[in-house]
Formats: C-alpha cells, structure tokens, sequence
C-alpha cells in the first residue's frame, strides 16, 4: 500500500466509522426494542421516506433555497455598507454598534410572528429574517478586519500618496477576507435555519412549512428525512463557500504551505 | 545641487518637548545620506515630517526649491520592515505605488517586470511575499521604493532586521545598484559599520532634537572590499563614536 493511500484512509476511515457506527446502534435500537415507528424510525424508514416524497421535498427546498439566497445576498450587502460607514464614520459606529448589539439579544423565533403579521405570508417576512440573523456577524467581522489593520501599512499607502478609497481598496478590504469568510460560513447555516424556522410560522411552501404538515401527521420518518436534507443543504452551503473563499483568496495556499514548512 | 531640503524644522507632539529643534539638512543629487543616532532620537519623526505624513509646527521641506511640507506622495519612503501585503503578488506589491498613481494593472506589471533582474529577484514575480526570504522582501521592498519617486528615497533602517551574513550580502548588493540606478537616498540607522560603509555624508543626532555636523567619507565609490577592514574606516569609526559619546554626558 502506498504511503499517501495509507494516509488518506487514516484520515477518511475514522469521519465514515463514526457515522457507520452510529447509524447501526440506531438500526439496532429500532430493530431490537420494538419502539413505535412515530416515535423512532429505523433508517431503513427514513430511507423510504426519502424514496416516497424526494419530489415534493426538492420542490419545497427550492423555495427554502430561494429564501436563503435573496437573504444571505442583501444581508451580505447591509452588513457590507454597515461595516463600511462605522468604519468611515466615528459617529455612526459610536451610535449604531451599541444597537446592533442590542439587536442581537431579541430572539429571532420571537419576532417571526410579528414579521408574518406585518408583511404576510408570502416570501417577504422570511427573507427579513434571514436578513436580520446574517447582516450582524457579517458587519462585525468586516469592521473588526478593517480596524485590525496595520497602522504603518496604512501610513506607507499614505507615503504613496494614496486616497482613503484607495487605502480601503488595496488594504482594508483584502485584509479583513478572512474575517469575512468565516462569519459567512456561520451566516450560511443560520440562514437556512432562519428561514425554515420563518416557515413554521406560516406559508404555504418551503421545508418549514413541509416540516409542520408532516409532524402534525406523526410521520416521523419524514420529519427525520426532511431534517437530513436542511443538513446537507448547509453542509453544501458551507462548502461552497469555502470554494469562493479559496478562489477570493488565492494567496491563503502560500501562507498555507509556508506554515508547514516552518512546522 | 540639492535634492532635498530640511530647513529649520521644528517638531513636538506635545507642544512641550521638542522632538526636533532647526532640524537643517541637504541632500545633493545622487548621493547616499545617514542620518545615524539611537532610537528614540526622533529619526523616524523627521522621515515621517519629510514623507508628509506630519507636519511640522516650523520649518519647511524643499524638493528641488519646490516646498512640500506635509504634502504626501513626493518622496519615496520605505519604513523599517518591508511591508508587502502578504495578500499580493510580488510584482503587483512593487507594481503598487504605479497603481496608486492610476497606471493600468496590465501595464504596471509589464513595466516593474523590466527591474526584476536588475534587483536579483527576477522569477519571484507571481510569488507570495511568504515566500521569499528576508533578503529578498527587501530588495522587492527597495524595488517598490524605488518605481514610487526615482528621485529620492528615504529608507528607515532598511537591513535592521536582516542577520549578519544577509545584511553584508545586502549591503554589497545596495551599493552595486545605488551606483547604476542613482536614486539620491537619504537613510537611518543606528549601526556606525552601516553607515559608513553605505554613505557619502553622516549626520548625528545631538540627542536634543538636533544635528549635529556632518561627516564626509571621503572613500570613494564603489568601495573596495577591504574598505570596512582598513584604517581610514576604524577612523572615521572613533570620530562618530567619540562625537555620539560627547553628546551624552551619563555614559
């Protein structure tokens, strides 16, 4: 065997073992307890159910995804103008951090309904709330990345004769990346949560509102089905995000590699 | 013919003590100037007052009879670490100061390419700054200084944080270039050996805000080899000793 063969089932075998372990004691537990369907479904269940209803359930995740999307770019794009005028403007960040701080205590499962209330039962009211959770780690970590930066670089740009816009184009903004990325890979799950957490409440489509019909019909075995698929959509979400990072970031495989080799 | 111009600048960031106190100096075209003293001497402040990134509360900058005092963007100025952005290329760190001034990318990268071999980097265009050794960040860094103002360069300590070997390496190399490219340079330092083999002219700091005179190292360029071992160097190496001593009454 090879020795890069030997290292990636090294790596790859104890990921699978886990998940093929945990799988088997709940087939066992189903299988040996005699537990009631709706209140554990076996895999195999769980399989079927995903077997039965994949279509229905790709056409709700289309509308959850949709949700998600719109949300997650105008919560990118408030958090980004938010960031930039606390940056820009002592005044603004003075007033309007204590807020969004604030802002963050409310729970976003309380203000669901309200926001139902107020702007229906159509998409409107799930992409704010996607909106609301995202835009706060975003604006935070971008304006944390903007601070960060180093005082002599800014005062070489400035040596240069370099303009603010300048110094926040060449510096600031790939500077603070990595701060962005990371908070993004967070906003991501959130997001999916958030929005199917705004389909319980009310609506007619998404996997929120799929979740409520098969939970009010004791199908269990969907339910586990459906909450599979939310993972797996943030799962690749997440990666995806990771993809645009690496291509945002193409000098991250340098610091990389030079890390290991000091190690 | 002077470059560059200090002329009675005062400076305090307190408005109590005077960091510098009629701070006069000349810096003649093609010429390598020390400006040598410990840390702390208030070295930095005037580079920054010349870079314009401060402004003095007397006094002025000249460039070629032009006053620029507090304007910045005239002069190149390279602080003390190298200071490329770990998140650019090599060639678009030095392309930088041409970006800035509104140069295409395209056309930047084609025009610094030209100083690659010149300054002993060439091949490290696409290269991330992490990769290069400290030597080499500081010619890249030099370079970058260099294509900002052809004309006149101000270098805060640029091989302090070299080791030994490089620093000898670097100053070898310095030399070699300075002699082709001609940029009038106006540098700090704290380490007598750098500055005398490097410089045509030497001012010390009084330790009180001011100047003293200069030194002239009347050792003509390019210096040979045995120059740092010779007794002309040793002498010009007591003198600067024995003037920073006769500043300090304590030591």
């Amino acid at each position: 065997m090879s020795a890069k063969l030997r290292s990636t089932i090294s790596k790859v075998a104890p990921r699978v073992g886990i998940f093929v372990l945990i799988l088997a004691v709940w087939y066992c537990v189903c299988r040996f307890t005699g537990i009631p369907k709706f209140i554990l479904p076996s895999p195999g269940d769980v399989i079927g159910a995903f077997r039965d209803d994949w279509r229905l359930m790709l056409s709700h995740a289309r509308v959850t995804l949709t949700e998600t999307m719109i949300g997650l770019f105008v919560g990118i794009l408030i958090g980004f103008l938010t960031a930039v005028l606390m940056d820009r403007f002592a005044l603004v960040r003075k007033t309007v951090y204590p807020l969004i701080v604030v802002s963050q205590t409310i729970p976003t499962v309380a203000i669901a309904p309200m926001l139902v209330i107020w702007l229906g039962y159509e998409m409107l009211p799930k992409i704010v709330l996607i909106v609301l959770v995202v835009f706060f780690p975003i604006a935070i970590s971008l304006l944390q990345g903007f601070s960060e930066v180093d005082k002599d670089t800014v005062n070489l740009m400035r040596s240069m004769g370099a303009s603010r816009m300048q110094i926040f184009r060449y510096v600031k903004l790939p500077n603070s990346l990595g701060h962005f990325f990371s908070s993004l890979k967070i906003s991501v799950s959130y997001a999916v949560v958030s929005a199917v957490v705004s389909e319980w409440i009310g609506g007619t489509e998404g996997l929120g509102c799929y979740m409520t019909r098969v939970r009010k019909s004791f199908a269990s075995d969907k339910m586990f089905a459906v909450i599979i698929l939310i993972s797996v959509i943030s799962l690749i979400l997440i990666w995806l995000t990771e993809v645009i990072q690496h291509a945002c970031m193409p000098w991250e495989k340098a610091h990389y590699h030079h890390r290991r080799t000091i190690e | 013919m002077a470059v560059l111009e200090v002329k009675n600048v005062t400076f305090s960031y307190d408005g109590v003590n005077k960091i510098l106190n009629d701070v006069n100096l000349v810096l003649n075209d093609g010429e390598l100037v020390c400006l040598l003293g410990v840390s702390g001497g208030g070295k930095t402040t005037l580079f920054n007052i010349i870079a314009g990134l401060l402004e003095p509360q007397q006094g002025q900058v000249l460039l070629n009879g032009e006053d620029i005092t507090g304007q910045s963007g005239k002069v190149s100025y390279m602080l003390q670490k190298d200071m490329l952005l770990p998140y650019r290329t090599v060639e678009d760190n030095v392309a930088l100061p041409l970006i800035i001034k509104g140069m295409k990318k395209k056309e930047a990268r084609e025009k610094v390419g030209a100083y690659f071999e010149e300054f002993g980097i060439e091949g490290t265009q696409k290269r991330y700054p992490v990769e290069l050794s400290g030597g080499m960040k500081q010619r890249a860094a030099l370079l970058r200084t260099y294509l900002f103002s052809a004309q006149v360069a101000l270098l805060d300590e640029p091989f302090s944080a070299l080791d030994t070997l490089t620093k000898s390496e670097m100053h070898r190399w310095y030399l070699d270039v300075m002699d082709r490219i001609k940029l009038s340079t106006l540098f700090i330092t704290h380490d007598v050996d750098e500055a005398i083999l490097l410089s045509d002219r030497i001012y010390l700091l009084d330790g009180m805000g001011g100047l003293t005179d200069e030194i002239v190292i009347k050792e003509p360029k390019p210096r040979r080899k045995e120059f740092v071992l010779s007794e002309e160097f040793l002498q010009y190496k007591r003198d600067i000793i024995a003037k920073i001593y006769a500043g300090k009454t304590d030591v």
